[in-house]
């Protein structure tokens, strides 16, 4: 059958961030995938170099905009494992706190999204309704909607009022219905069903070959969530469980996330029933030589960070790896066979997050064995090869 | 003659086509809920249109990534004129943060003004803006026109 190519992008209405996907379909089928990356690759890990750990923070805030409490969270607990140093019991309540509160955000927002991809703009709308409270909250927590620029070596950098708890109480109490119904619109409808049932499938095996983390994970019935294997903050102080189901398919993932709404909400409540007065930062003043690593669970799945001091305050090297980016190859083993109507959602399914993947890449075209080459690159040729010609003249 | 109805036209009902040049995401989101019921900018005949070929507003965000930078540049051609272009955020406003990255090419509106000198071009700073401020911004973005 003849083989088709369809280009997505990189600006395309449907996609969020810059991103270039080409589909070789025959028919119906997609029977091949191709993803470029980098349009949106900023240098951060070489900006970190230049920044002094006091700045750092607000840079990774800024890797991505739905996970910029993880980032930051992961570049603290890096440290932290760096220095050695006791974080305060507030500090680590209020950062559990803003981590969830993130986690719902952005898992309603995922919600919306994959709403809107079906063709259910009501779901879509009706998600991002309710995210606006949480919003809110974060404005009066933080005094931004969305970067919060709370984490702080050592502790955060804002105390949550205690008037606020009230607030927070609430909302999350009007919240839960609004999830509820959420769950029961997803798990009800036979339209939905017959989109997500069985679609876009990622076995369990194929999830561990490719390493996949997060709700992409423990969509396809692997137990993995840092918070539970590798509790930071205040998550081992707290009761809740890890969601897992085992079917793969896109509407396991869905579950997942619409279930994880109801343990944030939990932990969130248990976090201002903890809480208790006290300082919120300790006083880091020494950082020693050496290499630290930082995980954190991300709405996304784990973030990674390494960092490396020479013992003066900026690093030498930091590393930063996006859940994303260990997500994104894994289509290649759901997306391939599936019907091109689908392909859009099955990737939406992952939850991809392309500002924080992306990287200097170097395409290599398997079949030619070599780059594959732009139009400048093939001007610079042929500039090269007149220049070479004049010479030898 | 021609050229006023056409700024009457677009007043009334403008078409923006969202440009992701190298945002963090937040800008993006932020767009995405001026859509959504709390703010809902379709009430004033503000719609996310297609293709750049139907839009009237180009809404960037981001400072411009060397590998986007062309793609930007394609994205301004192809929109009908008279286009207005919106940079929302710091980053599209100034670089911000990002203003020494080796991967940038600069603001978008340099890398525009690259093949349109005369483009109209307004700002909306903050980090992100919050969907009041791109409102506000793109009223009276329409209202200079
Ligand atoms: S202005 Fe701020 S929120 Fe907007 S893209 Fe830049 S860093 Fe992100």
């Amino acid at each position: 059958m003849k083989r088709t190519v369809v280009p997505i992008g990189p600006f395309h209405p449907i996609l969020e961030e810059p991103l270039r996907f080409e589909l070789h379909v025959e028919g119906e089928h997609v029977v091949d995938a191709d993803v470029r990356i980098s349009h949106n690759h900023r240098g951060m890990e070489k900006m970190c170099e230049g920044l002094s750990y006091d700045q750092i923070p607000f840079l990774l805030a800024r890797v991505c905009g739905i996970c910029s409490a993880s980032h930051p969270m992961a570049f603290c607990n890096a440290l932290e494992d760096l220095c050695g140093c006791e974080v305060p019991p507030r500090a680590q309540y209020i950062r559990t706190l803003i981590c969830e509160l993130e986690r719902l955000h952005s898992h309603l927002l995922w919600v919306g999204l994959a709403g809107h991809f079906i063709g259910y703009n009501t779901v879509y709308m009706w998600a991002w309704k309710y995210r606006e409270p949480i919003l809110d909250l974060f404005e009066k927590v933080s005094g931004s909607r969305n970067h919060y620029e709370n984490h702080r070596v050592g502790g955060v950098r804002r105390d949550i009022p205690d008037e606020v708890f009230p607030a927070i109480r609430k909302t999350l109490d009007e919240l839960e219905p609004k999830a509820e119904m959420l769950l029961g619109a997803v798990i009800d409808d036979p339209v939905i069903h017959a989109r997500t049932k069985g679609v876009g499938v990622l076995r369990n095996v194929d999830a561990v070959a490719y390493g996949v983390t997060g709700p992409t994970a423990r969509g396809s019935g692997v137990n993995q969530d840092i918070r539970d294997t590798e509790p930071y903050a205040a998550y081992d102080k707290v009761d809740w469980k890890v969601v897992v189901q085992p079917e793969g398919d896109v509407f396991a993932k869905a579950a997942v996330r619409l279930l994880e709404n109801f343990e944030s909400i939990k932990i969130i409540r248990q976090c201002l029933d903890q809480i208790e007065p006290g300082p919120i930062c300790a006083d880091v003043r020494e950082l020693p030589e050496g290499e630290g690593i930082g995980h954190a669970e991300a709405p996304r799945g784990e973030t990674f960070h390494y960092v490396r001091s020479d013992g003066t305050n900026r690093p030498v090297r930091y590393k930063v790896r996006a859940p994303t980016f260990v997500n994104v190859p894994s289509f290649k083993a759901n997306v391939i066979g599936a019907e091109l109507a689908d392909a859009m959602l099955i990737v939406a399914a992952m939850d991809p997050c392309y500002s924080c993947t992306q990287r200097m890449s170097l395409i290599r075209d398997d079949t030619r064995q070599q780059s594959v080459i732009t139009h400048d690159e093939l001007l610079q040729l042929s500039w090269a090869k007149t220049e070479r010609i004049r010479r030898q003249c | 003659m021609l050229a006023a109805l056409k700024r009457w036209a677009l007043k009334k009902s403008p078409w923006v086509y969202h440009v992701n040049t190298g945002a963090c995401n937040n800008c993006d989101i932020e767009i995405l809920d001026c859509l959504t019921p709390r703010f809902d900018v379709e009430r004033f005949g503000i719609l996310l249109a297609p293709s750049p070929r139907h839009a009237d507003v180009l809404l960037v965000t981001g400072g411009v990534t060397l590998q986007a930078r062309g793609a930007l540049q394609e994205v301004y051609r192809q929109t009908a004129k008279p286009c207005a272009m919106l940079c929302i955020g710091s980053c599209a406003c100034s670089m911000c943060i990002f203003a020494d990255g080796y991967h940038m090419a600069g603001p978008p509106d340099k890398v525009v003004r690259e093949v349109d000198p005369d483009a109209f071009i307004a700002y909306v700073p903050g980090c992100p803006p919050k969907p009041e401020a791109i409102i506000l911004g793109a009223v009276k973005a329409l209202g200079a026109l």
